[in-house]
This record gives structure tokens, C-alpha cells and sequence, in this order.
């Protein structure tokens, strides 16, 4: 059940388009925001606010990368994998992420605590490599440094 | 010499406030083009300052802004809807304006708004730029309060609200059409062209689509004349350009500076040059679906025809810079991945053929190339490189720098192939690096 303020917030949002369709984007994320993911029942609720069907929904809500249609971690870590990243050290990055977690790209830790994915370009190229965690972003990677950031999300 | 773009940018990275905006000039032109001009004077301003689109194709804007039909009878609503999200692979400028000076793409936007007569206007911003978001967001809301956006601007008799439209990430909302899908909620399938978003766009609604950089030009033109935004420029377009560098250069970073600097200023005054002990072999001039250029041919101005002489593009103005150690094939394979990745599905030499080529060119890569797979290449490029075979310019764009690689690495995917691996990983574990 979503939570009545969810419910004004996504209400909210539908008012500054013409049509209640438009705010599904915002409503699939404001969902996210509280539960982490979007499960069945959220999205069925949302479609049923917004007056769409649930897979119409479902069309919408698996075309865009941010929005999580599976269980994730309590923290979601994207990392880069787009050209400039990868010409700036992604694979090894990569390599440290997965070794360090004990998890491959895609995979969730088994205390929940992250999930790693990779991500197209974060427009953080002159920064590269980059990732983001829980759309914060962080740049210059190297190894020491991805371990600093890790330990700071508990 | 003058930024009009980067000028006023506070140097601790914060936005500036309303009250600072204004402090530098900000809403001034606003404010007199209520006041003094009509809508169609300020088209003409934009139009004679030869300003072009900043979002990669470089469509010239007062002549987009004309398309749009106002006066007496005209369809109502109008949207100025502005393109803010910036997922091309390597580009990273639009993110400078939306975080350090919201307010003068505000008021870009209320200058476009009030050209067409529009009635509203989003910001459709790409998810992954939450900050960006946030900052916006507050400078919609100090505009409303001061009366900047809303009812009756300025005691005018123009009217405008401003929205921000946060995305979630895919690089097809922003080709213009599908972003249009995304904003009313839809998949972001691109639609059939014609009719063009100036007629039939947002809710079937005429709808002016332009690029933050650009919308942000537009106040300077506005308060300075066509003229002197003309002389910002080194080359028969107006205006600056946000320039960047990514790759292993010094540097990286972006620049605000005359349109047309060239190629080799850009990276080695600005961007430093090159990391030490590297040698600069290409770069991609703007961004992920834009041609290689050689080094040799670096003095080129970047402009939006400059670079034809070389068969490439000018993009979004953002270099990504290919180092004599990086494997040019290797470098296309990750390009070709993102295309294929973020193709929509809607028609199937895109899609079938997008996955065609990234894997082939992970085959050649991983030393499971066979000779005949640069013919495969080959047909990819005659079949989706020319416009018009596919339902939108992803597959074209995406065909870009592989059509480039293969003009100018050929040697290197036959090499590949006959010693079936990557002769680069070989010289990388050699030297000890993983
Ligand atoms: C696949 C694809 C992605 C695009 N992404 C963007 C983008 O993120 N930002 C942008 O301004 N233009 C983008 N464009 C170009 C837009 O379709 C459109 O030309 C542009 O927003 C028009 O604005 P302008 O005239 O101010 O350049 C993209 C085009 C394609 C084909
Ligand atoms: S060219 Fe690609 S991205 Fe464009 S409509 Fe076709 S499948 Fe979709
Ligand atoms: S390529 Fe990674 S941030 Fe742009």
C-alpha cells in the first residue's frame, strides 16, 4: 500500500501537466524514493492513480535505467561504463567493485547492503572513471578511493 | 575576451541566486523585450545573430522559433520545452549551466517562450543529475516568487509557468521526438517526422524543443544585439562554445570560447596537452556519435561546418581524446555496446543490427574475428549509416564512429584478426598493467 503522503506527492506532481500519464515517471521514482524499488503492487496502485493499465505502466517503467523493477540493496551503486571511463580505468574499477563486494555486475550483496550496476555515461567524463551511489556521484576513482566511499554507506 | 555563458559563475561552484543574477544584468532582457519588442523582433534578433543549435545537429534557432504559428486563430497551447538531458556519451556541458546559473536558462527560456507566444515550458532534465535538479528547481521557485514566471510576467501581459520534468535515464529521451513521448509518459519511442514538434508537438500542441547551451545564448543576444554576439564567434556562426576534453590529457575539463577555436588549442592549451609518456592518435570531436578525427588534421576549427572538410561533425563540442595505448577497436566495441544498449527497439535495423555489430566487434576484439567480419562491419555502415533507413538519427549517429574507425584503423582489426587477439592487451600485460 503506498503511504498517503506518497500518494500527495505523486497527486501533487500530476497537476503541472495537462494529463495524469505525464506525472508517471515522477511517481515511479517518489515510489522509489521510500521502498528502494517498485514492485507489483506499487505499480499497479500508481496505474491505478494515474489512470493508466499496469502493463502500460510496465512499458514505461522498464525503458528507463533508474527505475528498479527488481529487489535491490539499501544502497545502489552505478558505475560508469561509457567511453571516457573506459578509456580512464572502468575495467579496473570494475574489477575492484566486484572483488572487494563479492559480486558481479547485477548481483546484490548477500547482507543486502549494495547492488552494483553498470551505467551508461554519468556526465562526469572529465572526472572519469565515475560511478554514482544512490545518485550521488563521485569522481577520480581509484581503488583506495572506492574503498573510502564504500565504507561510508552502511 | 568575453564568456557570456561562464562570466558570472561563482568561483565556489555554488548557483547564483536570483538577486546575483540580476546584480549582473540578469532578466534584463527579459524586461525590455516586454516592454519594447514584439515577439517577432526578438526571432529576428536570434535569427540575425546566427546562433545554432548546441544540442549536436546545429539547426539554426530563430529559424526552428519562426515555424511556430502565433497570432489570432493560431493552436493554443504553445511549449517551449528545453533539452536538458544530455546523455551522449562524453558530454558534459550542459551539467555547467544547470548547476551554476539556472536563471539564465530561465530567462533563455521566458525570451523563447515569449518569441512563440508559448504558454508553458518544461525543463526535462536527465535523472542522474540530481544536484542539477535541485538547484533548478529552487531557481523556478524564486522566479515564481518574484513574478520572473507565472501570471502576467513583469505587470506584462505575457504569461508563462515553468516546470522541471526529472527523466530516469535513457539516452533516447533526448532525441526531440521521443522526448516529447517521455514527457507525456510514454515510452520514448521517437515519432514519424513530418509533422515536426513546430506544428505537432507536445499533446499534439506546436512546441519549440531546444538544447539548455542554447537556450542559454539567448539572453546575451537579447541584451548585446545580434551583432555583438556575432563577434563573439570566430567563424560565420554566432556565438561561444562550451568546449570539453575527456581522456588522458592533463586537463580535462570544459571551456567557454569563440566559436571555431580550434581542435589542437582546445587540447593543448586548455586541456593541458597530453598525460606524460602518451601521444594523442584521434579524438571524437563531440561527443559518442561523432567521427574520429586524426591528429594530423587537428588545427581544424570546430565549428558546425569546419569539420565536414574531415568527414566529421562537431556535436555536442565535447572531444574524447584516443591515446596511442588505447586500442582503437576496443574503443569502438565499448561505443557500439552503449548504441546497441540504449537503442529503442522501435525498428529493427537499429536494434538486430546495433547488437550485430557490438558483437562482432567483441569477437574481433577477443580474438574470435574472422576476415569476413569486416565485410559484416562494412554492410552495417551502408545500411544504417545513411538517414532515412532507420526511424530515428541514434542508428546513423551510432554508425559514425564506426564507419570513421574502419577508414582509419582498418590495419588494426585486420591485426586483431590475424593474430586473433588484441595486439594492445598483449603490449599492456607486457608492461605490467592490468
Ligand atoms: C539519440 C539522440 C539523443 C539526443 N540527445 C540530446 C540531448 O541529450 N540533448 C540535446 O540537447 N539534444 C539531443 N539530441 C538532439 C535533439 O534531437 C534536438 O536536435 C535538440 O535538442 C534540438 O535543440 P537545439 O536546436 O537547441 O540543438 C539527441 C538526438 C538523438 C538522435
Ligand atoms: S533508430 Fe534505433 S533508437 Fe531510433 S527509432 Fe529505430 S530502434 Fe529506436
Ligand atoms: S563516460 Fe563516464 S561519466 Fe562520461
Amino acid at each position: 500500500m503506498l503511504s498517503e503522503e506518497v500518494k500527495r506527492k505523486i497527486e501533487k506532481e500530476t497537476r503541472i501537466y495537462p494529463t495524469k500519464q505525464a506525472a508517471c515517471i515522477e511517481a515511479l521514482t517518489t515510489v522509489q524514493r521510500e521502498q528502494g524499488w517498485v514492485d507489483d503492487a506499487a505499480l499497479t496502485e500508481i496505474a491505478g492513480l494515474l489512470e493508466m493499465t499496469p502493463d502500460e505502466l510496465d512499458g514505461v517503467a522498464t525503458f528507463y535505467n533508474l527505475v528498479f523493477r527488481r529487489r535491490v540493496g539499501r544502497h545502489v551503486i552505478l558505475v560508469c561504463n561509457s567511453v571516457s571511463c573506459w578509456v580512464m580505468g572502468y575495467d579496473s574499477i570494475r574489477a575492484h567493485l566486484e572483488q572487494t563486494l563479492g559480486i558481479r555486475l547485477g548481483e546484490t550483496t548477500a547482507d543486502g547492503r549494495f547492488t552494483l550496476l553498470p551505467i551508461v555515461c554519468l556526465g562526469a567524463c572529465d572526472h572519469a572513471p565515475a560511478m554514482m551511489i544512490d545518485l550521488e556521484l563521485h569522481g577520480d576513482l581509484t581503488a583506495e578511493k572506492v574503498d573510502a566511499i564504500l565504507a561510508r554507506y552502511v | 575576451m568575453e564568456r557570456p555563458l561562464t562570466d558570472n559563475l561563482r568561483a565556489d561552484g555554488q548557483p547564483l541566486s536570483l538577486r546575483e543574477y540580476m546584480g549582473c544584468g540578469g532578466y534584463k532582457a527579459l524586461g525590455d523585450a516586454l516592454r519594447g519588442l514584439a515577439p517577432a523582433d526578438v526571432t529576428k534578433a536570434v535569427k540575425d545573430s546566427r546562433l545554432r543549435g548546441r544540442g549536436g545537429a546545429g539547426f539554426p534557432t530563430g529559424l526552428k522559433w519562426s515555424f511556430i504559428e502565433t497570432g489570432p486563430g493560431a493552436p493554443e497551447p504553445r511549449y517551449v520545452v528545453c533539452n536538458a538531458d544530455e546523455m551522449e556519451p562524453g558530454t558534459f556541458k550542459d551539467k555547467v549551466l544547470l548547476l551554476g546559473n539556472p536563471h539564465l536558462l530561465i530567462e533563455g527560456i521566458l525570451l523563447a517562450g515569449y518569441a512563440v507566444q508559448a504558454q508553458a515550458g518544461y525543463i526535462f532534465l536527465r535523472g542522474e543529475y540530481a544536484e542539477a535538479g535541485r538547484r533548478v528547481q529552487v531557481a523556478i521557485e524564486e522566479a515564481y516568487e518574484n513574478r520572473y514566471v507565472g501570471r502576467n510576467i513583469l505587470r506584462s501581459d505575457f504569461s508563462f509557468d515553468l516546470h522541471l520534468h526529472m527523466s530516469a535515464g535513457r539516452y533516447m529521451c533526448g532525441e526531440e521526438t521521443g522526448l516529447l513521448n517521455a514527457l507525456e509518459g510514454r515510452r520514448a519511442n521517437p515519432r514519424g517526422k513530418p509533422p515536426y514538434p513546430a506544428s505537432v508537438g507536445l499533446w499534439g500542441k506546436p512546441t519549440v524543443v531546444n538544447n539548455v547551451e542554447t537556450l542559454c545564448c539567448v539572453p546575451h543576444i537579447l541584451r548585446n544585439g545580434a551583432d555583438a554576439f556575432l563577434k563573439l564567434s570566430k567563424t560565420s556562426d554566432g556565438g561561444t562554445k562550451l568546449y570539453g576534453v575527456s581522456g588522458k590529457v592533463k586537463h580535462p575539463g570544459i571551456w567557454e570560447l569563440p566559436m571555431g577555436t580550434s581542435l589542437r588549442e582546445i587540447i593543448e592549451e586548455h586541456a593541458g596537452g597530453m598525460q606524460e609518456g602518451l601521444g594523442l592518435r584521434a579524438v571524437i570531436p563531440g561527443g559518442a556519435s561523432t567521427e574520429f578525427v586524426l591528429e594530423k588534421d587537428l588545427d581544424i576549427p570546430m565549428d558546425f561546418d569546419s569539420l565536414k572538410q574531415v568527414k566529421s561533425r562537431m556535436g555536442t563540442g565535447t572531444v574524447i581524446v584516443l591515446d596511442d595505448q588505447t586500442c582503437p577497436v576496443s574503443m569502438v566495441w565499448n561505443l557500439e555496446q552503449f548504441f546497441a544498449q540504449e537503442s529503442c527497439g522501435w525498428c529493427t535495423p537499429c536494434w538486430a543490427g546495433l547488437a550485430w555489430v557490438a558483437e562482432t566487434l567483441f569477437a574481433i576484439e577477443h580474438g574470435g574475428g574472422k576476415p569476413e567480419d569486416l565485410d559484416i562491419l562494412d554492410m552495417h555502415v551502408n545500411l544504417l549509416g545513411p538517414p532515412g533507413h532507420t526511424f530515428c538519427a541514434l542508428a546513423p549517429g551510432a554508425i559514425e564512429p564506426l564507419e570513421s574507425a574502419l577508414r582509419h584503423f582498418r590495419d588494426e582489426f585486420v591485426r586483431h584478426i590475424e593474430q586473433k587477439h588484441c595486439p594492445y592487451m598483449a603490449r599492456q600485460s607486457a608492461a605490467g598493467v592490468e
